[in-house]
């Protein structure tokens, strides 16, 4: 496979062809934040918190570096006064519904985002879909799937599949970033599998931490 | 009907069928597009079939029913050939009186016939009326002409005579080229050069490719491509069957959405006919080009009329738009080049064909050419599609084939280019009609939707209409359009409800700009539109609604409360009763005073107050008066008329 030669930050970085920027960056030590990416999944290209601006010379072009990739000669920036204002929104707005997130507040902090700049909404689910792309690409169980669109879109366990499959996996628990699978995961339980024919909640807990 | 092996077939039979059909032939044609039948053009086209069966002329005169000729505002239309006269709104009991007087005895119904509202002058040919006069209807004139269910009508009129000169005496990149040259601009949004687009698609590498027609026409009071599909659906399919000869496909599908249950079953229907014909499938009309075309249902997303997301819910998944930065005529459906154009572009491509680049650029301004169907509707003395050259300007269009705002209320604004487009103020009502033209006014030509507004229209409730609606139909899969159009709109609601806050301007554009750079599709890119445009020449309305908590056009329900003049107030009893909340207290020979507690600003006392007496008035951003004391409500009726007929008294 060809090399490909790009500039990140001013820095001289060497790349596989095929690579993304984003995964460029990260092989050069360069942290791009980003919600929705995984190394084991297609990419999403949802949270666009890791949108970078492309200088081409004249004129610069932002686009998401976990599905734009490297070219020869691309410089890219991936701190920008654009770029640092986009991500402040795109935290403002996800904390709205995750307040407490660990994650998001120390990115809170670096970009200057405000967590009550907006109304808080009653879920807790950022969308990043980690879980249910896992499941489906990785664990190929699809046990978990979104449902509805837009607004009223939210991840829902399919009981059938979730009785069967999730207690022996649950590899999925750790990617997410506000903890609402968990929480998604233990009310379908109780509600629609409970095991020994009742709702052990002690159980439940304790397997979810 | 034996399959056509050969253009000199298809001419022949093309002959045959004209030769039958006498041109002095009698033929009443009747809207049968989805408009007239909810007027009940089904029972005017069976009225006819009847009477005409009845006065033994069966034999002598045609009755068709055909696609929309646009003037919705007046259906059904009913246009009576070869003297194509033209009747508007025809009831079914109208139908013996024009059957004896117009067919049998070759005279005018008058009282059918346009009349002008204001000097009373009447049209009788469809084109003399004013609508119809200022329109260049080269896509939509078709539609009355034939049986939309009918390929012989089609063929008739000299239907794929542009797909057999295609095909047999053009090279398929001729055709490319003759697209290029025409500079036709796809008709859904976008705006991308057609030909552009193409040819990317044939000098991609893959051997299989597809062409692709976008019917998923999802804009709220846009019908332009219903109307085409339905009225005309060889025209679609012989623009895509020639795409797919210029690009080497030999797939097409036609993304139609499942709401429009009469365009599904007339271009599935044309389909079948021209397989029959032999004018798809293999070895077309002899020229060893093979072609099929699948119809596909859409669910209703309006998100799917996105490209991206068109093409995975064609692959059979959720609608939701793909992240991805290599255009879709080189990877697209099934990540194979797919030209995707919206059916009024396909519709354009025969007539270039036929008639030359050369002819279609006569057309319109530097940068768009030919012609654009609008859907004129809302506050529009005549609503309906309109069929307009490029570079007309909006005043014509509303003015002069729309007639004007209606009730003699005042022009305010027109929105243009659907929910993600932007509302053009008075002022700029000189602005030619044009792509570039209208991006540049802070709109955009869209796919066509033109929504007129008069003075009583608050601009903040119509963003926050659009915005509402883009929220809703969000696919939900990035970040700035999903939750940023959730709190615009959360914002906008607010401000109609007068909890409007200082720095609520500030924050929707901040929110705009995010889901402009950072969205992931151009629902939510171009989603700010309706928000920045109306803040770009209505800032006033804003600010008066958070400011003052007052709505200038009066019609923000929170905003507005109504109160009845007693000098004005007749005690007639009506609001009284008609009030849902019983929050009007009076009796007869009572004035009427509206109780606060109970009022919940419906507007229906104002709404049914007569106008003889016009009493009931709306405030806002200013207090009601108080209302007057009971001893004084007592009307003495003799009183009062002498107090009328007495000028002096004043």
């Amino acid at each position: 496979m060809s090399k490909v030669h790009l500039q990140i930050d001013g820095k001289a970085v060497e790349a596989e062809e095929g690579m993304t920027v984003l995964e460029a960056a990260h092989h050069a030590g360069i942290k791009i934040p980003t919600l929705c990416f995984h190394h084991e999944l297609e990419p999403m290209g949802g949270c666009r918190l890791c949108m970078v601006e492309l200088d081409f010379g004249d004129w610069t072009r932002l686009v998401v570096s976990c599905v734009y990739l490297v070219e020869e000669g691309l410089v890219v920036r991936t701190r920008s006064e654009k770029v640092d204002k986009i991500r402040k929104g795109i935290l403002e707005l996800q904390l709205a519904h995750a307040p407490y997130s660990p994650q998001l507040n120390r990115w809170a902090e670096e970009y200057g985002a405000d967590r009550n700049r907006f109304v808080q909404d009653a879920s807790f689910c950022i969308h990043c879909g980690l879980c249910v792309r896992y499941c489906a690409e990785v664990a190929q169980k699809h046990a978990v799937g979104f449902i509805d669109r837009g607004v009223r879109k939210e991840i829902s366990f399919i009981p059938e599949i979730a009785a069967r499959e999730c207690n022996d996996c649950k590899e999925c628990f750790p990617l997410c970033p506000t903890s609402y699978l968990q929480a998604a995961f233990v009310l379908t339980e109780s509600l629609a599998f409970p095991r020994n024919g009742s709702a052990k909640a002690g159980d439940s807990a304790e397997s979810a931490s | 009907m034996p399959q056509l092996r050969s253009p000199d077939q298809l001419d022949a039979f093309r002959q045959e069928l004209s030769s039958s059909g006498d041109a002095d032939t009698p033929c009443i044609s009747v809207c049968a597009g989805t408009g007239c039948l909810a007027y009940g053009a089904d029972q005017v086209i069976r009225a006819f079939e009847a009477e005409i069966g009845k006065q033994g002329l069966a034999a002598t005169v045609n009755t068709k029913g055909t696609g929309c000729p646009g003037y919705c505002e007046k259906g059904p239309v009913v246009v009576i050939y070869p003297e194509e006269i033209c009747y508007l709104g025809v009831k079914p009991e109208d139908v013996p009186e024009i059957v004896t007087r117009t067919i049998v005895e070759k005279k005018v119904v008058a009282r059918l016939v346009y009349s002008d509202p204001d000097s009373g002058e009447q049209a009788i040919r469809e084109s003399d009326i004013p609508f119809y006069k200022h329109q260049e209807r080269f896509l939509l004139s078709s539609n009355t002409r034939i049986d939309s269910k009918s390929i012989d009508d089609y063929l008739a009129i000299g239907g794929y005579t542009a797909l057999s000169k295609a095909l047999f005496r053009m090279t398929a990149v001729e055709v490319v080229e003759e697209v290029k040259k025409s500079n036709l601009r796809g008709r859904g949004g976008g705006g991308f050069p057609a030909g552009r687009k193409w040819e990317g698609s044939r000098d991609a590498p893959e051997e299989v490719k597809y062409v692709l027609v976008n019917a998923d026409e999802g804009d709220p009071g846009a019908f332009m491509d219903r109307a085409l599909l339905e009225g005309n659906p060889h025209s679609i399919l012989e623009g895509l069957i020639i795409g797919g000869y210029a690009i080497g496909a030999h797939e097409g599908y036609v993304y139609v959405r499942q709401e429009y249950p009469l365009a599904v079953e007339n271009i599935a229907l044309a389909i079948r006919h021209a397989e029959e014909y032999g004018l798809l499938g293999e070895n077309i009309l002899g020229s060893g080009f093979d072609f099929k075309v699948m119809v596909h249902q859409g669910a209703g997303a309006f998100v799917c009329g996105e490209s991206t997301a068109l093409m995975t819910a064609l692959e059979g998944r959720a609608g939701e738009p793909r992240p991805k930065y290599v255009r879709s005529n080189v990877k697209g459906l099934w990540n194979r080049p797919s030209v995707l154009n919206n059916v009024e572009t396909w519709a354009n491509v025969p007539l270039i064909i036929n008639k030359g680049a050369d002819w279609f650029t006569g057309y319109g301004t530097e940068g768009s050419k030919g012609t654009k169907i609008f859907s004129l509707v809302g506050k529009i003395a005549n609503t309906g599609l309109v069929e307009v050259p490029m570079g007309i300007t909006l005043r014509d269009i509303v003015y002069k084939i729309g007639g004007g705002i209606p009730g003699g209320k005042k022009f305010k604004a027109v929105q243009t280019g659907g929910p993600s487009g932007g509302c053009i103020p008075e002022r700029l009502l000189d602005l030619e009609v044009g792509f570039d033209e209208l991006t540049e006014a802070g709109s955009m030509m869209g796919s066509g939707g033109m929504i007129v507004m008069d003075e009583d229209t608050c601009m903040v409730d119509v963003a926050r209409y659009f915005l509402h609606f883009l929220s809703d139909e969000s696919c939900g899969k990035c970040v700035p359009c999903r939750e940023g159009l959730r709190q615009m709109d959360r914002i906008l609601k607010n401000i109609t409800e007068g909890k409007g806050q200082d720095g609520d301007i500030e924050t929707l554009e901040d929110l705009s700009e995010l889901a402009m750079d950072a969205s992931l599709c151009a629902l939510g890119k171009s989603a700010p539109n309706p928000l920045l445009s109306t803040l770009r020449y209505f800032r006033d309305e804003y600010e008066a609604h958070i400011k003052e908590k007052r709505c200038p056009s009066l019609l923000c329900k929170d905003l507005v409360k109504y109160y009845i003049d007693p000098e004005k107030c007749s005690a007639c009893l009506i609001c009284l009763r008609k009030c849902p909340e019983g929050g009007v207290v009076g009796a007869k020979n009572m004035i009427h005073v509206i109780d606060h507690e109970k009022c919940t600003s419906c507007g229906v006392c104002f709404d049914v107050c007569p106008d003889r007496f016009d009493a009931v008035v709306k405030y806002s951003g200013e207090p009601v008066p108080p209302p007057i004391p009971e001893e004084q409500r007592m009307i003495d009726r003799k009183k009062k008329k002498d107090h009328e007929q007495s000028p002096s008294a004043n």
